[in-house]
């Protein structure tokens, strides 16, 4: 299942915070070698982290880390903004209606769900919150996942060369991304609102009552 | 509809001190026809500062009672970004259950949404709407008007900052070279599509762009930008 964890509420969850966060190491420093820093408990975490970002994370079976990506507000601190805005054209991306999406992190235990789950969590982000756009940095990995599923990730401006290529730049999920994100998934919309809502105490909507029908 | 919106965007944008950000949730409120909208501002002295139109008993009560400490809604908000409609906050305790009881008999409301932001160098404020309506009444409303809520809020705030820096008035904003572009093609009256191929980028980088002015602009929506950007002569047809 998908859940909506901000930074300090991990501590409710110590298996999937730890996993997370060791999966980050294994993705971004072993596999992509990102100067990225790993703490003795072999767990990647970077000054963002502090900052309580909402985590969206794909949980297992078996209750640990699937997936997951991390979101701040373009109002505050923000990684491209701090780091990439040579990338962009000098372009400042700032405003409540984008959110910065970095860290994203496929498990190597996960399955081929996971990617069209953290695409899903987006694209719950955007529609309940409003949201217009995301912006974010870029692996060629996700690159391709994200056009796999059809939310046209828009490359603004790019690092390095090949596999360590870094690229800064922005996505949507379209009305038509819902569909074969949905499919890939196995799971119908109100499953994914039920996620949602779980996560952010939201009342679940009441079901219609037989009595009211009869 | 729209227009009344953005003529009171514009007003906030010029309000000179604390008496305009009063003046602006008035009419906001009148606009919305809703029982309040409310600005709240935390600072990380622990300060509050803030505009309103609940009523002075309740700022009183509130004050006099100490409720800063305990409302699940400024607990609630404080560490989120998302606007949190107060159904989803915790109420499981007594005195949290009481203290609702006791806003509503001050007329607060019994249904709230409250669009936390996060400021500069740990400012934290709050920007609520409540009114007194059964769910599925503030459900449609929130659904219709959270966007509008969530820029308005944002320009409060800017206010906000801009009167604890002591400044006169902001400085006019200032646009990226790629953001004056984009505007200037739309102002000329082409489309998107156009803007986008005339500056070699693709729709959605345009679109951002738009968005990162918009915002800096203070503006609810594109048309409303280029009437400002036009209007403060940032750019020239």
């Amino acid at each position: 299942m998908l859940r909506y964890i901000y930074g300090n509420a991990l501590n409710h969850f110590p298996t999937l915070r730890e996993t997370m966060f060791q999966d980050r190491a294994e993705q971004f420093s072993r596999r992509l070698g990102w100067e990225v820093n790993v703490n003795e408990d072999g767990e990647e975490r970077d000054q963002y982290d502090v900052l309580n970002p909402l985590y969206v994370i794909w949980e297992l079976e078996d209750g640990t880390h699937g997936g997951s990506m991390r979101f701040l507000p373009t109002v505050g601190r923000t990684m491209i903004n701090e780091h990439f805005s040579h990338l962009m054209d000098g372009v400042k991306i700032e405003s409540p209606l984008i959110w910065e999406c970095t860290r994203f992190c496929i498990s190597p235990r996960a399955d081929r769900r996971a990617a069209a789950a953290l695409v899903l969590g987006g694209g719950e982000l955007m529609d309940n919150f409003k949201l217009e756009h995301f912006c974010g940095v870029f692996d060629p990995r996700m690159e391709r996942i994200y056009r796999l599923y059809h939310v046209d990730p828009d490359v603004i401006g790019s690092a390095g060369e090949g596999k360590d290529r870094i690229g800064v730049g922005l996505w949507e999920m379209k009305p038509d991304a819902w569909a074969p994100t949905l499919g890939r998934l196995g799971i119908d919309r109100n499953t994914s609102l039920s996620w949602f809502n779980r996560s952010f105490n939201r009342p679940e909507p009441k079901p219609i009552e037989l009595a009211a029908i009869a | 509809m729209e227009e009344k919106l953005e003529a009171l965007c514009e007003f906030l944008q010029e309000a000179a001190d604390v008496s305009h950000l009063q003046a602006a949730t008035e009419q906001l409120r009148n606009h919305y026809q809703i029982a309040h909208i409310v600005y709240h501002w935390v600072n990380s002295a622990g300060e509050r500062f803030g505009a309103g139109t609940y009523s002075q008993l309740w700022v009183d009560r509130y004050v006099e009672k100490d409720y800063l400490r305990m409302d699940p809604v400024i607990l609630g908000c404080l560490q989120r970004f998302n606007p949190v409609d107060w159904k989803e906050l915790d109420w499981s305790s007594r005195a949290a259950r009481s203290f609702l009881r006791e806003a509503i008999d001050y007329g607060v409301g019994n249904q709230g949404l409250s669009i936390p932001i996060r400021g500069p160098a740990g400012q934290f404020a709050l920007f609520t709407a409540s009114h007194n309506c059964d769910d599925d009444v503030w459900a449609a409303f929130v659904d219709l008007n959270m966007r509008d809520l969530i820029i308005i809020a944002h320009e409060f705030n800017r206010k906000a900052l801009e009167f604890e820096q002591g400044g006169d008035s902001a400085p006019s904003p200032s646009l990226s070279p790629r953001e004056l572009a984009a505007m200037t093609y739309l102002a000329k009256g082409l489309s998107r599509a156009q803007a986008a191929q005339e500056m070699e980028i693709s729709e959605h980088t345009l679109r951002v762009y738009i968005e990162a002015a918009r915002h800096k602009l203070g503006a609810l929506n594109t048309t409303h930008a280029v009437a400002r950007a036009l209007s403060r002569g940032l750019i020239v047809v």
